[in-house]
């Protein structure tokens, strides 16, 4: 069985939100002086899924990134971790799109690396929030698509994803080849091993260009878009915040209830 | 596509009931009808279409297609896209509205990309101006927003929880009712739910509460929790928890409150030892009171509370809850 994963370079989330900053010349996050990128959270998910389906099939992993910019050691850290190949598309031509724009260069890339059997990949950038490119993907391949996958199963032709739903869960199918995202709750993504991290270092990742994959440019980047960003800006928090003290922690308890009712809110 | 107008609402009804999003996405539709022309129409799936398509009138639609089907109750992925394609096609909308819940989020981008229309999902703001759409939504988990214009034929968006204010029903409004005629391919159906498993809590759900209690990985473990609950029951509120107690085990998840959890509004949000991180705080943040206790002043929860206790919640907690205890009387 052949698996691709898509994975998406992304500043760290856990950035502390006040060194988070706008360059409003760029319209960009400015970037935080020593804080490492990371390869986004739900997209390591997603290499876990498809690593975990080794365990009762033959599987091969195929990872694909897009992006500028990337740091080969983070970006290889699904080889690490147990994947098989790594593709990095790298073009000016890819950069500024949209969902419409980065699901048709994957999608072109998918048609390049030829017959597989299911796509996993994350439910949402930590950068954009969008969770939309798998789905773009998946029409531009005419897939069938699952979301929010916190368990995938592979049997019989089909795949069998427990999908995340906020009162509980739902049990999800649809005949391979497929695509599926994959939530958080699918559980830890593995530690890459020490002889995960020596066989990631012997390999280096494959480099596709637009020509490579055979992309129409004006379906690619800023040209490909339907929706562009016009502006990007922190949303001014408001309030202050009323520090109630007592003789102890146990007395601002209680102040703070007393507090509370004052204002009515108990 | 051409001479499309007015906007097309989603009508989700979830366990048998309508969404509250569904009456937002009417209130939104409401906002963006001057400029796109036409009426505010909405689309209903299940088996009790005909009674849902009356609430959406009395809270604002001027029509309703309907789509009556005992199998349709819970949300069906192809057979829902083929319906409001179909909707679609018929009400032909400039905008089309969807709310950012489990289903809208599977359901939107699959209608969007089919129509090529444009799409901006968890919008906290939607406007349209001579044509072009300008949406606002949250991004970086919440440390930041952004603004996305397009200038696409047709637009799809999808309304983040309370983020527009449904109207107050009123009876008297009036709207047409019709039964869509939308014959379902069963060979294009490929994605099947095939099972439903609800895990819901007992209790006052999180969404609808006014008041929430939360907590977070300060508290170590899951045992301080039932201190929580203890509090929620005094309060007449609900128990919830950020992602690190959700991800750690000591909760389910259907207990998380954030980007990627429940989006709660209480009246008052009381977080324990959470230290109010961005995606956390997106789901939080449009509570009218947050009030919370933590040790670390620095915290960052502090800088979006009314009020505040620097301290250990080991001491604080059961003090406060003693005291809320003697001042309700119970
Ligand atoms: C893509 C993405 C999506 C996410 N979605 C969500 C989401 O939906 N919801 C969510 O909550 N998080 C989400 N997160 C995680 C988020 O970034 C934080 O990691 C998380 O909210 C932290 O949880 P916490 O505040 O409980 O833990 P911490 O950040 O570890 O904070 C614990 C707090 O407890 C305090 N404390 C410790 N001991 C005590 C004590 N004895 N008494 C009082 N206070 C004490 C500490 O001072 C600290 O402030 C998401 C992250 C990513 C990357
Ligand atoms: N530049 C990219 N390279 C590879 N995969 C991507 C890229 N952008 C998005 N994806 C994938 O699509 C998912 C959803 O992204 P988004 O729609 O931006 O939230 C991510 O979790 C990734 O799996």
């Amino acid at each position: 069985m052949h698996v691709i994963c898509f994975i998406k370079q992304v500043m760290d989330p856990e950035t502390p939100t006040a060194s988070f900053k706008i360059d409003s010349a760029t319209n960009a996050v400015a970037p935080v002086q020593g804080v490492a990128p990371v390869v986004n959270g739900f997209d390591e998910n997603a290499v876990e899924a498809a690593l975990r389906l080794k365990e009762d099939h033959d599987v091969t992993i195929t990872v694909i990134s897009l992006g500028k910019n990337l740091v080969l050691d983070v970006i290889k850290k699904p080889l690490s971790m147990g994947a098989d190949e790594l593709i990095l598309l790298q073009d000016d031509a890819f950069e500024d799109g949209d969902a419409y724009s980065i699901g048709y260069a994957l999608a072109m890339a998918v048609k390049k690396v030829g017959d597989f059997d299911l796509i996993i990949c994350g439910r949402q950038a930590s950068d954009t929030d969008r969770g939309q490119v798998a789905l773009a993907v998946a029409e531009n391949l005419g897939l069938p698509a699952i979301t929010m996958a916190k368990r995938v199963e592979v049997k019989d032709g089909k795949v069998v994803v427990e999908r995340v739903r906020t009162d509980g869960s739902e049990i999800v199918e649809a005949p391979l080849p497929a695509l599926v995202t994959v939530s958080n709750e699918l559980g830890e993504p593995r530690y890459p091993t020490l002889r995960g991290i020596m066989q990631a270092g012997r390999k280096s990742p494959t480099v596709w260009t637009a020509a490579d994959i055979g992309a129409d440019p004006a379906k690619l980047g800023a040209n490909g878009r339907v929706v562009s960003l016009s502006k990007l800006f922190i949303p001014e928090v408001e309030g202050e915040c009323e520090l109630i003290e007592g003789e102890n922690d146990a007395d601002a308890g209680r102040k703070l209830a007393l507090k509370l009712r004052e204002a009515k809110l108990i | 596509m051409a001479d499309n107008r007015g906007v097309l609402v989603f009508g989700e009804v979830k366990d048998g009931a309508l969404t509250g999003l569904a009456r937002e996405g009417v209130a939104l539709g409401l906002q963006l009808a001057g400029e796109a022309g036409g009426q505010v129409t909405a689309i209903v799936i299940g088996p009790d279409a005909e009674a849902q398509a009356k609430e959406l009138i009395a809270s604002g639609a001027q029509k309703v297609y309907t789509f009556e089907s005992a199998d349709l109750a819970d949300y069906q992925p192809d057979a829902y896209l083929q319906v409001l394609l179909k909707a679609v096609e018929t009400a032909n909308p400039k905008v089309i509205v969807l709310g950012q819940t489990d289903t809208g989020k599977d359901l939107a981008p699959k209608l969007a990309f089919r129509l090529k229309s444009s799409l901006s999902m968890d919008c906290v703001d939607v406007t349209l101006e001579d044509g072009k759409l300008v949406a606002t939504k949250p991004v970086y988990g919440g440390n930041a927003q952004g603004i996305y214009e397009s200038d696409a034929d047709l637009h799809a968006v999808t309304l983040r929880a309370k983020a527009v204010e449904a109207l107050e029903p009123d009876g008297s409004r009036l709207g047409e009712i019709v039964a869509l005629d939308a014959p379902i391919d069963e060979s294009a159906v490929r994605v099947r739910v095939v099972e439903v498993k609800r895990q819901e809590a007992e209790g006052i759900r999180l969404e609808d509460a006014s008041v929430v209690v939360s907590g977070g990985r300060g508290f170590g473990g899951p045992e301080p929790f039932e201190q929580l609950e203890e509090l929620a029951k005094v309060l007449g509120g609900a128990v919830g928890a950020s992602r690190a107690v959700c991800d750690a085990g000591w909760l389910d998840h259907s207990y998380q409150v954030g980007l990627t959890g429940k989006t709660v509004t209480p009246d008052l949000y009381i977080a324990v030892a959470i230290s109010g991180a961005s995606q956390h705080m997106a789901g939080c943040s449009g509570s009218k009171n947050i009030v919370s206790i933590n040790k670390d002043k620095d915290s960052n929860i502090f800088k979006e509370s009314r009020f505040g206790v620097v301290g250990s919640w080991e001491e604080v907690l059961p003090a406060f809850i003693e005291m809320v205890k003697e001042l309700r009387g119970s």
